[in-house]
């Protein structure tokens, strides 16, 4: 394989505190290098002048809906938009037909993501067999199989013995515990979030208190048990508070946090009743959403994810009651980061590269997000200036459910590498 | 206007115009010859997804009397029951070119999703817990017959306010005019927000405050069968939110009594109080057919002159 020089670039590498101009060698799969002047015999020359150049982005929260619903998503095609979106890494959720609750189906998403991904996809094994939230799923041999994470993401784990005895067996086999965080009878038949604008719809109510009675139960337990608990989506203003409270106390919990809920709130829900802005967690309050950002800079946010969650056309042109919950994410995510969270100076762009980086690789246990030598070659070029629209009918995704289709933004990804492979790069517009 | 969603985004000039051309029609409703030519050629379709007699019947008598052509479908019996989706469905009926349709539907914002995808005409006839614009209409309508302007009344609104589109379309209509309105009904049918819909909107669970001076009382059908958890029981409901004509002691000496139908005697108001002379549940049901065509009038006959605004 040929070396690979990303050269002129801006390099920012939150494992090693590096934020300055140096170049970038990949020699073999791997970061062989990084400086002013290295000096690669016969290297192909990627020239990052104006560019960002950062450790590939890593996606802890992905649906890519294969096996069993590859009308919305395949490994494949997710795949390809994940590297559209700057993401050398992914990690699918179990929700698939069938549940990747065992070994076996696990090893059908690794065996499919290597011949079929453009980049690297971690499968998350279920908690529970078919996450119906009573049998504890074949924890130890999903993580043998390679499971990064447990989670039953969608269909939370109601029974709190049962998730407790998830947190032991978790603890024992090294897997962090994801969290979606929702009571299912706080939250029984609602749309959208509670509030001044559910009740100006008529929509039916998802109040913020399903998430946090159930991030508070999975702290207590999580402290009781030693496991290492993540809470997915976090979204909810008490909820960032208790994730502070327990980081404080020394728990090992994290959470994350997606763009859209720190881009949008429930008033960019109109009478229009567009079901592209249906999702769970629903879109919460103005304060809500300045809780997430606030926990983004100060920390108590780990990791930025994008929870995307393909749903075909069909499914989404219903009355908004009847709409399938969520969106696509993966192409979107950077640019609105960079839009929300550094074009506003709320954080560095050291600390954006973090939340994409070292923070997923760190609550995964994952030997990636970092430009060390060693590190496996994946790199994200982004452009913090870049203007484009987004046209969600030009997506690599198979679902176009997008609340951003049409928008511009001001800064997004560039190309992304994988194991010293230019896997995507942006047409010049 | 390319059609009528709901209360809350008309003006209040739209809303006048609407009452000032509705109480024109009012006489017409108690001719012998009642059928004018205005809309000839015109064609309604009224599509109800959810059970209705009285909106359903009004809106078809009323363009009937304008002189136009209807059809009425309901979800029993048509490709609705089929499994069509919404959208196929009204695709399907709009390839057939009506002039308007007026739907109702159990989902609240079915009529505005289905307009952003449709170039015609929509008419809310009442979308899930939303709006019921036409019946706020004909509700003010019966309200000025007896007195000389909204301004500066005192109306409550006692029920099932959460899930009531009446509610939240009188709420909208009534705002515009600056009444006093009172919300009341049990603590979980009366969302806090409510009192954020609009300007001059207090809410009280305790029927006693609500009519206090009031100049309208507003009561809403219940459903406690509809409801997935009923926070009472038909008879404790009756007991603290059911009307009776004692409370209406409280009120103004000449107030008057609404129910948008239909009424439950024994359940949200007394068999006297349905029958009490300062009763107008009919007066209601008639004037809702002035406010109809004048809907009608306003949205198909706008399209006939081409000046519909887009």
């Amino acid at each position: 394989m040929a070396s690979l020089l990303i050269k002129n670039g801006l390099v920012i590498d939150p494992a090693s505190r590096h934020d300055g101009p140096a170049d970038v060698l990949i020699e073999n799969g791997r970061i062989a290098g990084l400086g002013q002047h290295l000096d690669p015999a016969d290297a192909l020359v990627f020239d990052a002048a104006g560019l960002v150049v950062a450790p590939g982005f890593i996606d802890m929260h992905v649906h890519l809906r294969e096996p069993g619903i590859e009308h919305s998503e395949t490994i494949e095609t997710g795949a390809l938009a994940a590297a559209a979106g700057g993401f050398s890494s992914i990690c699918c959720m179990p929700n698939t037909l069938p549940v990747n609750d065992n070994a076996t189906v696990t090893s059908y998403i690794i065996e499919r993501a290597r011949h079929g991904a453009v980049v690297n996809v971690f499968p998350i094994g279920a908690i529970t067999k078919n996450s119906a939230g009573e049998e504890l799923a074949a924890i130890g041999s999903m993580k043998n199989a390679g499971v990064v994470a447990i989670s039953d993401d969608g269909r939370p784990v109601m029974n709190a013995r049962v998730m407790r005895r998830a947190m032991q067996m978790a603890r024992s086999f090294g897997l962090p515990v994801i969290d979606h965080c929702e009571d299912l009878n706080l939250s029984a038949g609602g749309d959208m979030h509670e509030g001044v604008q559910s009740t100006r719809l008529a929509l039916r109510g998802i109040p913020s208190s399903s998430e946090d009675v159930m991030v508070a139960r999975d702290i207590l337990l999580a402290e009781s048990t030693g496991a290492r608990f993540h809470v997915a989506h976090i979204s909810s203003r008490h909820s960032v508070d208790m994730v502070r409270f327990a980081k404080r106390h020394g728990l090992p919990v994290t959470c994350e946090a997606t763009p859209h809920h720190f881009a949008l709130t429930d008033h960019d829900i109109t009478a229009a009743y567009d079901s592209s802005y249906k999702m769970k967690p629903p879109l919460r309050s103005d304060c809500d959403v300045s809780a997430v950002i606030d926990g983004i800079v100060s920390g108590t946010v780990d990791a930025i994810a994008t929870d995307h969650a393909p749903h075909p056309g069909s499914e989404k042109m219903q009355e908004f009651e009847k709409c399938p919950f969520g969106i696509i994410g993966l192409e979107t995510a950077l640019g609105l980061s960079i839009e929300k969270l550094y074009h506003t100076g709320k954080i560095t762009l050291l600390r954006l590269v973090e939340l994409f980086t070292t923070g997923p690789a760190r609550v995964l246990g994952l030997d990636r997000g970092t430009l060390a030598t060693g590190a496996p070659g994946d790199v994200t070029l982004f452009d913090t200036e870049l203007n484009w629209t987004y046209d969600v009918n030009r997506s690599y995704s198979k679902s176009k459910n997008s609340p951003f289709h049409g928008r511009g933004f001001r800064g997004g990804p560039v190309a992304t590498i994988v194991g010293g492979v230019v896997v995507w790069r942006r047409d010049s517009q | 206007m390319a059609g009528l969603l709901g209360i809350e985004e008309l003006t209040r000039a739209e809303v006048e115009a609407i009452l000032h051309r509705a109480r024109y029609f009012q006489p017409l409703q108690t001719q012998s010859f009642k059928k004018l030519d205005t809309l000839r050629g015109k064609m309604m379709v009224n599509l109800f997804y959810e059970a209705s007699t009285r909106t359903r019947t009004s809106f078809e008598i009323a363009a009937k009397r304008l002189g136009a052509d209807t059809v009425s479908i309901t979800a029993s019996g048509s490709s609705v029951s089929k499994g069509e989706s919404l959208v196929d469905t009204l695709n399907t009926l709009a390839a057939m070119h009506p002039d308007a349709i007026v739907m109702r539907h159990s989902a609240s914002g079915a009529p505005h999703f289905l307009a952003r995808h449709l170039a015609i005409p929509i008419v809310n006839a009442g979308d899930g817990t939303h709006e019921h614009p036409t019946q706020a209409l004909l509700d003010a309508l019966t309200i000025l017959d007896r007195r000389p302007a909204l301004e500066g009344l005192r109306v409550a609104i006692i029920g099932d306010i959460t899930h009531s589109r009446v509610a939240r379309s009188n709420v909208y209509l009534l705002s515009k005019f600056g009444v006093d309105i009172v919300l009341c009904g049990p603590a979980t049918l009366l969302a806090p927000e409510l009192g954020e819909l609009a300007p001059g909107v207090s809410l009280t669970t305790d029927m006693d405050e609500a009519i206090n001076g009031a100049d309208v009382i507003m009561m809403l059908r219940v459903q406690l069968e509809r409801l997935h958890d009923p926070p009472l029981s038909a008879g404790e409901y009756f007991q603290f939110y059911g009307l009776r004509l004692e409370h209406l002691a409280r009120a103004k000496p000449d107030a008057i009594v609404m129910h948008p139908g239909p009424i439950n005697r024994g359940r949200e108001l007394s068999s006297e109080v349905a029958d009490f002379q300062r009763s107008v549940i009919l007066n209601q049901v008639e004037n809702g057919v002035a406010v109809r065509m004048a809907v009608l009038e306003r949205i198909v006959g706008e399209h006939v002159n081409g000046v519909a605004a887009h």
